[in-house]
Formats: C-alpha cells, structure tokens, sequence
C-alpha cells in the first residue's frame, strides 16, 4: 500500500529552508514559477516506508500580512492548495522571532512541525532549549535539525507524517486574545463572517477578522468585491480604529503584533531557553566579522577588492577551460567540413550551427565561474552587507540598496543576465525603485555580451584587457545610475520605501547548495544557447545565404577566376589573386542576402557611429539573443573566408579589416552595452512591470546607445585622424 | 527620557517606547519585530552613516535613518540586551 502526502516548507529568510529542502529532495526537486508572478516555485519528493510525500519549498517570509509577493504566495499556496501539513523551519537561535510566523500558522489552523533548525549552533552558543516542553506550550511536534549536515531529517519526515496523519486534514485555529477591546470587535466579526459563510471556504472566520483588523490589502480587496458583509466588517473597523486612537493613542495592528510577541514571550520564559554560559563570554563572530566587513573605512575598500578579484578569477580561471571548448569547436567544425561534402548542407553545418553554438557554449565556463563566487557571496551572507554600504549611495539616485542585487545579477561585476537580474527585483517592495532598477538593470554587461567585448578588445585594445572590461563595468554602472536617476525624477517620481532588511549571520556555505545553485543558472544558460540561439543561428545563416546571387554575377567571378588561371604563371600569385576574387564573391553574395539588404538599408544612419552593414546583422541578431552578435560576426567571416583550414582567428580577421579600428571598436562597445535588451529579457521585463515599459525600454535604450555610440565615435575618429 | 532610534550612537541600547510610523512602513517594522518593549543596541552605521544596523532578538536588522527617526525610544544605560 502507497499514500502520498504533500507537505509545505516554511520559514523565514535566511533560517536554512532551501538547504534543508535539498537535504531531504535531493536531486529530485522541479523548479518553476508561480503563474503570473515570478517567485519561484520549488517542489521535490521524499519516500519514507509505503509513502510518496511530496514536498513544496514555500517562499521565505517574515509574517503572512501581505506585505511582499513572497508572502502573499505562501498564503496562497497553504490556503487554495491546503497541503497536510506546514513544516515550519525556524533557527534555533533565534527562537522569538522566528516563531512569530509560526503563531500565525497556528491562526491560519493548519497542522504545523517545527523545525528547529541550526541545533549546532545553538549548542556552540551554549543554548539548551527544552524540546519537550516547547512541543507540549505549542501544542505542535518539535524535531531538532541541522539543515546543513542533513542531521533530523528522517525523524522531521516521520513526525511530519504521523502528524499529518493523525489531524487527518482537520484545520483548528489558534485562537488568541488581543485583549478586551479588540477580543469584542474579532467576536462580532467572526459572528457576521461565519453568517454569511464569507470566505470562510477558504480561511476561517477568525483569521478574516483578524486581516481587517490589520488592514490587509489582499483580503480588504477580496471582501469588497464578494460584498456580503464586506461593509459592515469595514465600518466596524473604523469604529474600532477610532477608538483605540483616542484611548490607547496606537492601531490595532500594532496591538496584534504586540499580543503575539506576548505569547511568544509567554511560552519561551517557561524555561524552554537557557543559556549555558553568559552571553558576554560568548565571542560572536559575525559582529566580529561586520566590525572588519563593513568598518566605514575597510568595509568600501573591501568590497571593490572583492568584485576586482572576481574579474580576476574568473578571467584567469575561465581561460583554461574555454580554450578547450574552442578547440573542441573548432575540430568538430573541421571535421564537418571534411565528412560532409562542400555546399549548402555544410555551410548550415559548419557556418550556421557548429560556429553559432560554439560560441555561445564556449562562454559556459565563464559563466559557471561567476555564478560559484556570486552563489558563495550570496549564501555567506556578503551580499545582504553589500546592500547595506551602497543604500545610502543607490538612494541618491532614486534606487534602493537591494537594487545593487539585481544589479550585480545582472552583470554589474560581469558575466550576469539580465534574465535573472530583472526577476531579482521582485525582491524590491516599492513599484517605483523596482521599476528604475529594472529598467537600467539591462545596462549592465551581461555574460552574452562579454564575448562581443572580449573580441574587440582582443582586437584593438589588446594591451590591458583586464583594465578595459573594468572600465566597461564603471560605464555600465554610470549609466544605469544617471539613467534611473532621469527616470525617477521625471517618469517614475515619489517617495522612496523603507529599508527593513535583515543581515543574516556569516556562514560558510555548503559546497552542494553553491554547486545546485550554479548548476540552474549554468544549465538554464545553456538550454537558452540550445533552442533560442540554435534557432536564431540557423534563421541568421538562412538570411545571409538565400537568396543566392544571380545567375549573371555569379558567372562573372567564375569568369575572372578562369581568366586568372589561364593567364597568370606563378603558382603563388595565382593562388592570392582566386582567393582575392573568392573573397569579394563572398562580399556579393553576402550584401545580396535578406541578412545584407537590412544591413544594407540602415548603413546610412548607422554609418554616422562607424557601422557597416555587416555590424547592422550581427546587430539586429542581437536583440533575439546578444551571444548572437558574436556567432553572426563568425558566421559573417567565415562565409567571406575561401580556406576553412585558415586559423586566424575572428579577431585578427577584424583587427585586419580596414572598415576598423579602434573608434568604431569604442563606439560598438558603447551601443552593445546599452542597445536595447535582448528578447528574453524584454519578455521578462513585461512580465515583471508591463509591456508598455518593456517597450519603452527597447525603444529608449537603443536610443540612447546610439546617441553615445554616435559621439564616441566621431570624437574618436578626431583623435585618431 | 524619549528619543529617536537615529540619536543613538554605535554601542548604546534602548528600549523601543512606541512607533510613530503608520501604514505599511509600520507593519513592516512590526513583522520584523520592532514593537513597544523591545529592547534594541545599535551595532553598526554602514559607511555612509547611513543605514543603522540595529541588534534585536537576537538578530541584525538595517533600518534607514529616517525610518528610525519612527522609533522612540528610551536610552539603557550600561545593560545587555
């Protein structure tokens, strides 16, 4: 016999939930989004014995109020989809505030584990709580934890089902008292609610009451549109309100947040905690760490070293690694083009796929890189004090500390994307700081457009590369500041939100949570490199090569190549004259393509920042995906290249070309980095604002990326005329 | 005597005496767990002075200084919290 059972994960942020949902799933987790919204949605399966339990990794929140996305979820999640039971995961350590969303589970009445999790800390800390007695004042099973070793695990899984079992699904509210004045008004409120059976299919009376009370958003907004005694509940509140300004000088809300800290209070003070030592004695180390960490004058220095030493590690480290890829891609491409015989089938082989995913793959390793140290800088708990010391400095130009976040997601310490940056700021409360952070989040130089940046600079700037791409960053971060400073004092005005923002203890993180989280960012990366930009190379291979040229031309250079051959003696000579006829067929064929047409129609204009048509391709590819610029550019040479054995590679091939040099390198470094965002991006950006500013972002940042690229390069031509 | 959470120095302690702050800024603070009674020490100012980090309950919080000037508190002197 088999029964499954679905089992929620709670708890707040930073209480070891995520680790202790891989301890107990393992590999065996879906990761998603909730429709609609982008907070992620994480589900695995545990077996214990005959069952199959199905384990949901709840949003890390603070309350159930409906104060951010995350929360709203978790409510849902618990209410529309009524799991078995909530495992509450909250650190022993810090017992009081932690169980101050428990209590709410406990109003909610849904049947509840605690987990008390980082036992192993607490004990170093010289804490003993009484698990026991903890258990017994909260009427809920008890199981210690260690989320990082995976210790508790099996009895968690256990309590939680015989838990689960025993309430039989059966929800029984907690049923608190918030003194005589309020206790009067949740009375009459609950009487009217149960009345009218008013969203009680979904919460239960009490807890309604209570949301009016606290003027929750959600429920106020539901409760209107259902009616019934949605008005009467509003009037009764007002009432109520009124009351306790004038006699207890406070709102209500604020009472219910001081009655459950009483009972949570209560409870801990009938000895569950004691302390084996004195908290003087103990040496707390992340105060320790903070002293250094954030010290107003190392704190700052510390962390541009920080960022620094990333570029360094992952320019050195990352070499290695896509040296090998290229080879690889390189043979497979040789050995294409000796297998498969020469025309159409293998030019879209060897020009179309092999090259345009060679080079999107070849950056897998940068990638990978980047996302371990940002992965550790995120769990070690630097990037909440990263956040804390720019705040004051991102509020001057209308954004928040938590902006710095999306941010560095989205490449602003290199090798990021946007994707992920611009989901990153969900995290921000105010609509108007999250929409200038997602707006100019884009600006910052994503690891697709890295290789763009790496070729030229190979190409024109080859002396110090490494001081380059920093520069490239600063601009980036200029940028994106002044931009979101223009639109928050012109198209996005107001007040900035509040700053209420844990700093989690330092930790060191476990080597599996880091490795999972790179692993979803690396394989997400290369699965948008396997359909998107596959399709998008061969759709760009098909453009450059149909339609063919025309019967005429192409007989003319046949006929200058037999001319050539007839009259000309020296082997050698002869040689360099057919491959100098081949190389302007391929020109031909190339700016006769749909592909050459467009690029053709916007040289005009784009000539004005250095750009031929050729670049106007490779451009236009870049918005369905920006690691497209640098395959077209491959694709674009080698289809212009007579010898597939010839080794120089794509940068030297441009460093060669006398259409350039090193002001319309500037002047594409500049346009790449802010041109509009790629597809996916602009798809992320509608879902998370609306489409009409996804647009206004295509729109505006091409704009403004040519302006720039425009004056770059005509200053440029200046100097080096 | 009452003051506000911004007034205080790196080191001192207090015991929060009421929130002025209404709304959602007040919920928000509320979730965190900055209600009456709390005591507070602030542990930190980020290198612009500005935010606070503040120790509570046995965790650090950071709050800007202009949603500390909410907080009224009364100065402890020479106690742990």
């Amino acid at each position: 016999m088999s029964s499954t059972a679905t089992i929620a994960l709670a708890g707040n942020p930073n209480s070891g939930k995520t680790t202790l949902f891989n301890a107990i799933t393992g590999a065996r987790q879906r990761v998603g989004n909730y429709p609609g919204i982008t907070v992620e949605r994480k589900e695995g399966t545990v077996s214990l014995d005959d069952s199959k339990i199905n384990v949901v990794d709840l949003p890390g929140c603070y309350s159930l109020s409906a104060y951010s996305q995350e929360e709203l979820v978790a409510r849902k999640v618990l209410v529309d989809e009524r799991p078995d039971l909530v495992v509450d995961i909250v650190d022993a350590t810090k017992l009081e505030r932690h169980l101050y969303l428990a209590v709410q589970f406990f109003e909610l009445g849904i049947p509840v584990v605690l987990a008390l999790n980082m036992m192993d800390d607490a004990s170093k800390q010289g804490l003993r709580i009484d698990r026991q007695r903890l258990s017994a004042l909260l009427g809920c099973p008890v199981v210690e934890t260690v989320a990082r070793s995976g210790q508790g695990k099996q009895e968690l899984i256990r309590q939680a089902l015989d838990h689960a079992k025993a309430r039989g699904g059966v929800w029984e509210p907690l049923r608190i008292s918030y003194g005589p004045d309020l206790d009067l008004a949740l009375e009459r409120m609950t009487e009217l609610i149960e009345a009218a059976g008013f969203m009680t299919n979904r919460y239960p009376a009490r807890w309604v009451a209570l949301k009016y009370l606290e003027a929750d958003q959600e429920i106020l907004a539901a409760g209107q549109e259902l009616g019934g005694p949605a008005e009467e509940l509003v009037a009764l509140v007002r009432e109520l309100r009124e009351h306790c300004r004038k006699t207890l000088n406070t709102v209500p809300e604020a009472i219910i947040a001081d009655y459950r800290y009483g009972l949570i209070n209560s409870i801990l003070r009938q000895k569950v905690v004691s302390h084996e030592t004195t908290r003087s004695e103990r040496i707390d180390m992340s105060a320790r760490l903070d002293s250094v960490l954030t010290n107003r004058l190392l704190g700052p220095a510390i962390m541009f070293g920080v960022l620094y030493a990333m570029f360094q590690i992952t320019f050195t480290l990352g070499d290695i690694p896509m040296g090998w890829l290229d080879s690889l891609f390189g043979w497979l491409g040789e050995t294409a083009s000796a297998v498969i015989p020469a025309g159409l089938v293998q030019s879209l082989v060897v020009s179309g796929i092999i090259d345009g995913v060679g080079g999107v793959m070849g950056f897998v390793p940068l990638i990978a890189i980047m996302f371990l140290m940002i992965a550790f800088l995120e769990d070690s708990g630097y990037m909440a004090r990263v956040a804390y010391m720019l705040d004051r400095a991102l509020r001057v130009f209308g954004l928040h500390g938590c902006s710095a976040m999306p941010f560095i997601v989205s490449g602003g310490i290199m090798g990021g994307c946007a994707v992920p940056g611009v989901m990153a700021t969900r995290t921000l409360r105010s609509p108007k700081e999250k929409l200038a952070t997602l707006l100019t989040a884009p600006f910052m130089p994503c690891g697709a457009k890295l290789p763009v940046f790496l070729l030229l600079i190979a190409a024109f700037f080859s002396d110090n590369q490494a001081q380059i791409m920093f520069t490239i960053t600063l601009f980036a971060w200029a940028m994106a500041l002044l931009v979101s400073k223009l639109l928050r004092s012109t198209l996005i005005k107001g007040d900035p939100t509040p700053f209420v923002m844990e700093l989690p203890p330092y930790r060191l993180p476990t080597l599996r949570g880091i490795l999972l989280h790179t692993w979803e960012r690396v394989w997400s990366y290369m699965k948008k490199a396997g359909t998107v930009i596959l399709a998008v190379s061969i759709l760009l291979w098909a453009a450059m090569t149909f339609p063919g040229l025309p019967e005429e031309s192409a007989t003319k250079f046949a006929a200058e190549r037999q001319a050539v051959a007839a009259t000309v003696q020296d082997e050698g000579q002869r040689l360099a004259m057919i491959e100098t006829i081949n190389n302007r067929e391929a020109q031909a064929t190339l700016r006769y393509s749909v592909a050459g047409r467009i690029g053709s129609f916007f040289e005009p204009v784009s000539q004005l920042a250095g750009f031929d048509w050729r670049t106007n391709i490779a451009l236009v590819g870049g918005f369905a995906a920006k690691e497209v610029i640098v395959s077209t550019f491959g694709t674009a040479y080698s289809l212009g290249e007579i010898d597939p054995e010839e080794s120089a590679s794509l940068s030297n091939q441009i460093a060669a070309d006398p259409a350039w040099n090193q002001a319309t390198a500037l002047a594409l470094i500049i346009f790449v980095l802010l041109y509009a965002p790629c597809f996916v991006t602009v798809v992320t950006m509608a879902r998370e604002s609306s489409w009409r500013w996804a647009i206004f972002s295509t729109v505006f940042n091409t704009l403004l990326g040519f302006g720039l690229a425009v004056i770059a390069y005509q200053v440029g031509s200046l100097f080096l005329a | 005597m009452d003051n506000s959470l911004r007034k205080l120095a790196v080191n001192e302690k207090a015991r929060i005496i009421s929130i002025t702050a209404s709304g959602e800024m007040s919920r928000r603070l509320r979730d965190m767990g900055l209600v009456p009674g709390t005591d507070v020490e602030v542990v930190g100012r980020a290198p612009l002075r500005d935010p606070v980090a503040l120790r509570l309950r046995d965790f650090t919080l950071t709050l800007r200084n202009n949603e500390a000037d909410c907080i009224m508190v009364e100065k402890l002197e020479g106690r742990h919290v």
